[in-house]
């Protein structure tokens, strides 16, 4: 069941990375464009393993390329940064709490943007950038870090569904010790 | 907590990603191209949901309105009829004079009617996609107009897909002329990214230029990209670079957040 979990993170990414592209109201409304990846890679890094979260970050960042003007690869180095920099502390991230999903979808939005217009400037291109760009990165940041805990709340249950149960443990504590005979 | 072996894969697509954004400008775009490709089924799902939206706000239209839109466009439609004859007469003349002053006759461009189906997702981009590309006779850096102006430029065609940059973008940059002040410049896309790109930046004017806000700005044609006397917009305000050439800061007739359908210029 594995594959289909994995599948279904592709999908989600596919539709993110269009999601931008199809929908443009709020770059009619708001003058700028949220990018729903950041959180997915989020989500991958704290619940999958690193293969598949690195080919996750490098699907959906060709995938989010492959409709704008940026250079392939743009977008897939610095998701893959993200995600490795989740995935160094899961140990010790509360992902099932809120304010944890929301600080790390704000850090990843935020992340995410800057190190791909530092791409892009290393390596000979010219974004276009001015006052507005700061509005923007602020609506992405923002748009990333709120609709986190959203995503996590879908992903968990589509994934739920397709998965099998954690096997039930029961009343029975592995840390208790039966001391048997007389002491 | 990430093992050896997993550092070596991280690595791998690192690699990957840094070779991605290495690739020559052709490899590039194939892999572009093809990766593009999975998003066709969305993107007609897209073009299918707007028409049904439209067909729907279609259905809620009052007949009054419709008779009244009809009338109106009937009279347009003899308005434009007896210019196209009235123009047809100055072609003709057009055509005589040149041949009498033995001048290359200018070729007409043929017109592809062109639906917007998605924008560029990222924000320091100004491009959008249209639903033609090399099957519909479209090639790289054909002109993109409207009948308010000048649009852009194709920059990347697929079989049935195009990436059009859009005035003001870093790759869109035309030869104008302010006929009014008899000088010309460069349209660039300015130091700073105006909100809803409704501003762009006419640089290299002379300093002699009698620039007056509201004067318009046309292509030049110079470049061999743009056909001239395309409409840009018009003159905003100006100022003196370091006391060598003039920028102005000119808003552009089209309005790109509205557009659902463009022209493409065939020569």
């Amino acid at each position: 069941m594995k594959w289909l979990s994995h599948g279904l993170l592709l999908a989600t990414a596919w539709l993110l990375a269009f999601q931008p592209c199809g929908m443009d109201w709020p770059q009619r409304w708001l003058g700028a464009q949220a990018n729903l990846l950041p959180p997915l890679i989020v989500y991958a890094a704290l619940s999958c393993g690193p293969g598949f979260m690195a080919l996750l970050a490098l699907a959906g960042g060709l995938w989010f390329d492959a409709l704008s003007s940026n250079p392939p690869g743009c977008s897939s180095l610095p998701l893959l940064m993200v995600g490795v920099a989740v995935m160094r502390h899961r140990e010790v991230i509360l992902r099932k709490e809120t304010f944890a999903q929301v600080t790390l979808g704000l850090a990843a939005s935020a992340a995410v943007p800057v190190l791909q217009v530092l791409l892009l400037l290393t390596f000979g291109h010219e974004p276009l950038l001015g006052w507005s760009t700061l509005w923007m990165w602020l609506f992405m940041t923002l748009a990333g870090g709120f609709a986190t805990p959203l995503l996590f709340w879908g992903l968990d249950h589509l994934l739920s569904a397709v998965t099998y149960p954690p096997a039930d443990t029961g009343a029975y504590s592995t840390a208790r010790e039966i001391v048997r005979g007389r002491r | 907590m990430l093992r050896k072996q997993h550092w070596w894969i991280l690595g791998a697509a690192a690699l990957a990603g840094l070779v991605m954004l290495g690739l020559p400008e052709r490899a590039a775009s194939r892999l572009k191209q093809g990766a593009a490709a999975l998003f066709l089924p969305l993107f007609g799902l897209s073009q299918t949901t707007g028409r049904l939206a439209e067909q729907t706000g279609a259905l809620a239209v009052p007949k009054s309105e419709l008779l009244r839109e009809n009338e109106r466009l009937r009279q347009e439609n003899q308005e434009l009829k007896l210019r196209l004859h009235q123009a047809a007469e100055w072609w003709r003349e057009n055509e005589t004079l040149r041949r009498n002053l033995q001048w290359k006759s200018q070729s007409p461009w043929k017109m592809k009617l062109a639906r917007v189906i998605g924008r560029d997702p990222a924000n320091w981009w100004r491009a959008m996609h249209i639903d033609a590309g090399l099957a519909d006779g479209l090639r790289p850096n054909y002109p993109v107009v409207t009948p308010d102006g000048l649009v852009g430029r194709l920059h990347e065609c697929s079989d049935h897909r195009s990436l059009v940059v859009l005035l003001g973008d870093p790759k869109c940059r035309v030869a104008a002329l302010v006929p009014e002040a008899q000088d010309s410049g460069m349209v660039l896309p300015g130091a700073a990214a105006s909100w809803k790109n409704q501003f762009v930046e006419l640089s290299y004017l002379s300093r002699q230029s009698e620039l007056k806000p509201g004067q318009k700005v046309i292509t030049s044609g110079l470049g061999g990209i743009f056909p001239p006397g395309i409409p840009i917009g018009y003159i905003a305000d100006w100022r003196l670079v370091d006391g060598l050439y003039v920028e102005a800061r000119v808003r552009v007739a089209v309005n790109f957040s509205a557009l659902e359908e463009v022209w493409v210029l065939i020569p």
